[in-house]
């Protein structure tokens, strides 16, 4: 690890300052994803600013929205009761995330900043990677690529984004409040995760000098009726194959709405709102379901390992919709 | 960089880099060698230790993020020289082998308890898995936190 001054910041303006006037400066919180980045060599910044006792780890509801501080613990925002009674989906993306311990630790704003668990991106041993080493290529493509993306991929990467709470904010149309040194801004999103195009080294449209402040979720009755259906390797402590955020609302025995974002099959949270348009006036029951979710995967693009998440994706969607119905 | 550190209810001065993570500091610079270092990568839980009452990770956090905090370690939790009844319990119900992972699983099983997520072996097991044991006692494991938790 490369040596790094240690430093705690007074507040968010104080630093904002630090990022603009110094680019080897970076920001550390929960620590769980930045201290594993230092370990690897992934990053090395001189330059150590301590946001994580900044007053921002708010979680409330207020005015129509969720507002969630982007210091607020796993934990504690999986655990609030506001969030368990009127977002589900998101009590239980947390709940099903890391372990425990990380969940005491990381913070919801480092969450959405996590990178890919591509195994070429994580190698302890350089392999072309081009998130790793611009212009080094990407392994992955011609490699194994069992759990890389069937959407929004382009041939300089085929990563998946690893977090969990950021499919069921999408589902939710969550936005994310970020801090830089001309004010603030407020990105959805599709807004503020970028898909790799030439330059997968950039996950987010987050400007160096910037930070998050916040996350805000528009308070939906729809969102009352929601689910999140982990699917992954082993029961507990890994990382999603395939994830599903649903939620319903009925028009009397039909669908009147419905919510759907998937998770382990793009390189951001990947909405099928055109699966939701299908879904309305449908009946809550398997086949009709797939019926209207099925051509969602038309454009679907698979690799030479990752074919099988299609059909493992689209019966997700189906369950995780009669979950959120509350079929058994 | 200069830093003092609040580890079971005793003040400890020392110079540190600020490259140490907590879990090198406490074996390293403070001779607490029951706080294991398994993969130093965060998803072990072998270095399992409590700050402010929450079970961490203290291989994935540096020492000097901690001035003020108030740290717990497995060496601080028995007390005038009796057993705390999760160390008692594990040993009762031999929940270990070789005893690598021990104090994190001990640590994160007092947690576990006072968290109300010990309540039956499917809950204690979902809430118990960030602590790997390769020995693989987790029967023995999860037998020990549930008599403990009763």
């Amino acid at each position: 690890m490369k040596p790094f001054t240690y430093e705690r910041a007074g507040d968010v303006a104080g630093a904002v300052a630090v990022l603009h006037s110094d680019p080897a400066a970076s920001l550390i919180a929960g620590g769980t994803e930045l201290v594993n980045w230092l370990k690897e060599g992934i990053v090395a910044p001189a330059r150590l600013i301590d946001v994580g006792r900044l007053p921002l780890a708010e979680i409330e509801l207020r005015d129509g929205f969720l507002h969630i501080g982007a210091l607020a613990r796993m934990s504690e925002v999986s655990a609030h009761p506001d969030v368990r009674a009127r977002f589900p989906a998101i009590a239980e993306a947390l709940e099903e995330s890391a372990s425990p311990q990380l969940r005491n630790m990381a913070t919801m704003g480092g969450n959405l900043m996590q990178k890919t668990r591509c195994p070429y991106f994580r190698a302890e041993t350089a392999l072309p990677c081009n998130k790793r080493v611009p212009g080094s290529g990407c392994a992955a493509l011609a490699g194994a690529n069992r759990s890389a993306a069937l959407f929004g991929w382009s041939e300089h990467c085929v990563a998946t984004h690893p977090s969990d709470v950021a499919v069921a904010l999408r589902a939710f149309d969550a936005v994310v409040r970020v801090v830089g040194p001309s004010g603030e801004r407020v990105l959805g999103l599709d807004e503020f995760y970028r898909l790799p195009d030439g330059a997968p080294d950039r996950e987010t449209t987050l400007a160096r000098d910037e930070m998050i402040v916040g996350i805000d979720v528009p308070s939906a009755p729809i969102a009352v009726r929601s689910r999140y259906l982990k699917v992954r390797e082993r029961s507990s402590y890994e990382f999603a194959l395939v994830s599903v955020a649903a939620a319903v609302e009925f028009n009397g025995t039909k669908l009147g709405a419905a919510r759907i974002a998937l998770g382990g099959v793009a390189p951001r949270p990947w909405r099928l709102r055109g699966a939701e348009e299908h879904l309305a006036g449908v009946a809550l029951e398997p086949q009709a379901i797939r019926a209207a979710i099925d051509p969602a995967f038309d454009d679907a693009r698979p690799l030479a390992h990752n074919a099988f998440k299609i059909e493992l994706a689209k019966r997700a969607v189906v369950r995780a919709l009669l979950m959120a119905g509350g079929v058994k | 960089m200069d830093l003092t550190l609040h580890i079971n209810g005793v003040e400890h001065r020392m110079e540190i880099d600020a490259r140490s993570t907590l879990c090198d500091a406490l074996r390293e610079r403070l001779g607490l060698t029951g706080t294991k270092k398994g993969c130093d990568r965060g998803e072990c839980g072998a270095c399992t230790v409590h700050i402010n009452g929450k079970r961490v990770l203290s291989c994935m956090t540096f020492a000097v993020m901690h001035a003020g905090d108030q740290i717990t370690t497995i060496e601080g939790i028995a007390r005038d020289g009796v057993l705390h009844p999760v160390q008692a319990a594990f040993i009762e119900h031999d929940g270990f082998q070789c005893g690598y992972c021990t104090s994190g699983q001990i640590m994160s099983a007092v947690a576990c308890i006072s968290e109300g997520n010990a309540t039956d072996g499917d809950r204690i097991r979902e809430w118990m898995s960030g602590n790997i044991c390769r020995c693989a006692a987790y029967a023995n494991i999860v037998a020990a936190v549930e008599a403990a938790a009763r």
